[in-house]
């Protein structure tokens, strides 16, 4: 068992009347890749922000490697790396200059910043870019220029907060392999995302948080268990919806959704109930089914049921 | 070599080399951006055109003397000042574009950061003040005074630059935002005016009059018109500023400094936005 190397316990944070952070509790061990998932608002971003030494709780505390992040703040800093919600660089300097730079400014010499930014681009595949300014990047080379500068000192904790909005499919594919690749060096990664696909890939565990605090966590699979699987029909005739939608509730299926004129998809209750079951049910109200299938819910339905904020439709 | 190690000195001297690191990136933007280096040049030529021969050829200096003598001050002084909204654009740029926070969340010197921007600063301002000195020369401007009086001209220039450099870091980490620190920037033409930089302050009303005395620029500029030998103009009552000005011109640094230096270095350190 590894101990865990970011902690958070209990962290409380207020802006005026907003409470971003109502008791905030998190733990990720060495050498995991944490993805955090909120609505907009949830407090992700105040959430990294205290644990990366640039806000403090008004209560609660929180560690990284052992060192508190208000008292010790220093040591943390010597141990993290934050690409925040936007490319972080300066805009009028070229990627090698910005690399450079950063890399003086955390105290390398001269020609270890150098050779830092010089390996950094030629890893991460930005050698070709690296000596034009960074004004004429792409998002995706800017955001890439971004998580390598907060790779300069080699951190044990990289903190990601929403690394891939607005980036293109294959610019995503890109910082995914870039994380993969730290990950298997040993960093510990927690990263923030809109994008379930994007936790339901590179994180070992989640923490789903709405309103300031931890409403769920586990592995994706745990998460899609909790909901039970979901069953998708599609039916022959349209115009047979309704009835369909009444064999369906009643099987005890909850969280009924209508997905296109003529399908349904709704969960199930965990085991108990057979597909075949279901077919005859339908068969018996005579409506006809195009095709009925059972499947593990996705980590987006997963995430809209944790975070609605009614109560699910019965 | 024990004074270097321990934390206190490490820390003095992580200021220091982190202060120039930040020089040396204004260095680093000006190599990669020659068009802002083009354009400061220009504009100096365009505010000597502009006010020494269109606003000059209907201008009479009271008492008589060259208006191009009697302009060039004033024309450095608004370089000087140029300091507040070129720092502030700097500044906000940066917080808003998240650079502070990459700043604030690595394990540098913590006031390094203000230092830099304003020593950074320094190095832009000397350089745009030798460009206007330069335009000043090629259309008769000298200064009559000899060498040391003309040192401490430009010395006397460089310090209210600093000092003002800190005001613009602190409004810029107040504004926090780029696009509105850019809106403001077109601010500074009226302050700077409303000083006897262009023309004697004489003629304008009298609460006019009165801002326009106790502006540091107008105690800048007479200041400068005093160290450089140029003609200046005071007629009847003088306000204190402008017969003490080179003791305006310290006082007003001094207080710029006391006051928004703390404030410049606790803003940035203050977490918990
Ligand atoms: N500096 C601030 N001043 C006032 N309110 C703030 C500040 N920062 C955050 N908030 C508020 O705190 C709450 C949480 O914000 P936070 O930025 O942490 O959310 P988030 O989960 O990162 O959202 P998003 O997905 O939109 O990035 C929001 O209601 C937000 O309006
Ligand atoms: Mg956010």
């Amino acid at each position: 068992m590894t101990d865990p190397i970011v902690v958070a316990e209990g962290l409380h944070k207020s802006f005026g009347d907003t409470h971003a952070l109502r008791g905030l509790d998190l733990s990720v061990p060495r050498g995991t890749v944490c993805g955090v998932l909120g609505p907009n608002g949830a407090g992700k971003t105040t959430a990294v922000q205290i644990l990366a030494t640039l806000s403090d709780p008004d209560a609660g505390h929180a560690r990284i490697a052992g060192y508190d992040v208000v008292r010790e703040a220093g040591k943390v800093r010597e141990r993290i790396g934050l690409a925040g919600q936007y490319a972080a660089v300066d805009e009028k300097l070229t990627g090698r200059g910005n690399l450079r730079m950063f890399g003086r400014l955390s105290h390398l010499s001269r020609r270890e910043a150098h050779r830092r930014a010089d390996e950094l681009l030629e890893r991460f595949g930005l050698m070709d870019a690296a000596d034009r300014p960074v004004a004429g990047y792409s998002g995706g080379m800017r955001r890439r220029l971004d998580l390598i500068t907060s790779l300069i000192l080699r951190p044990e904790v990289l903190f990601l907060d929403e690394p891939t909005t607005g980036l293109d499919p294959r610019s995503r594919g890109e910082i995914w392999a870039s994380v993969r690749e730290l990950v298997a060096d040993g960093t510990t990664v927690l990263l923030t995302t809109q994008y379930l696909d994007e936790a339901d890939r590179l994180a070992d565990d989640i923490a789903v948080i709405d309103h300031g605090r931890v409403i769920a966590t586990g592995t994706p699979d745990e998460l899609k268990a909790t909901i039970g699987d979901r069953l998708d029909v599609v039916l022959e005739d349209p115009a047979a919806l309704g009835p369909a939608a009444d064999v369906l509730s009643a099987l005890a299926g909850t969280d009924l959704t209508t997905t296109g004129a003529d399908r349904l998809s709704v969960a199930l209750p965990g085991g108990g109930l057979r597909l075949a079951d279901i077919v005859r049910e339908l068969d018996r109200a005579g409506v006809a089914a195009a095709d009925v299938s059972l499947r593990r819910p996705t980590l987006d339905e997963v995430f809209l049921r944790l975070t609605d904020r009614k109560e699910p439709v019965r | 070599m024990t004074a270097l190690t321990s934390p206190m000195s490490r820390r003095l001297r992580w200021t220091f080399t982190d202060g120039l690191t930040l020089v040396g990136r204004e260095l680093g933007r000006l190599r990669q951006n020659p068009g802002e280096l083009i354009a400061a040049l220009i504009f100096p030529a365009i505010m000597v055109v502009l006010f020494g021969y269109v606003f000059g050829s209907a201008i009479q200096v009271p008492g008589g003397g060259n208006y191009r003598e009697y302009l060039m001050p004033g024309l450095f002084s608004m370089v000087i000042f140029s300091a507040v909204m070129g720092v502030m654009v700097r500044v906000a740029t940066d917080a808003s574009r998240g650079v502070m926070d990459r700043f604030r969340s690595m394990p540098m010197a913590r006031s390094a950061v203000p230092f830099g921007q304003t020593g950074a600063d320094s190095l832009t301002g000397l350089l745009s003040l030798a460009i206007m000195v330069g335009a000043g020369l090629l259309v008769g401007w000298q200064p009559h005074r000899g060498l040391i009086p003309t040192a401490e001209a430009f010395l006397l220039l460089m310090v209210l630059r600093y000092a003002l450099s800190w005001v613009g870091v602190y409004v810029g980490l107040v504004v926090k935002n780029d696009q509105v620190a850019d809106q403001m920037v077109p601010l500074f033409f009226p302050v700077t005016m409303l000083s006897n930089s262009f023309i004697p302050t004489g003629g304008m009303p009298g609460w006019l009059r009165f801002l326009a005395d106790w502006n540091p620029v107008s105690a800048m500029t007479a200041a400068s018109r005093e160290l450089f030998g140029n003609p200046s103009v005071t007629s009847g009552d003088v306000a204190w500023p402008l017969a003490h000005p080179v003791a305006a011109v310290l006082l007003w640094s001094a207080a710029l400094l006391v006051v928004f230096v703390p404030l410049s270095v606790r803003t940035y350190q203050r977490r918990g936005r």
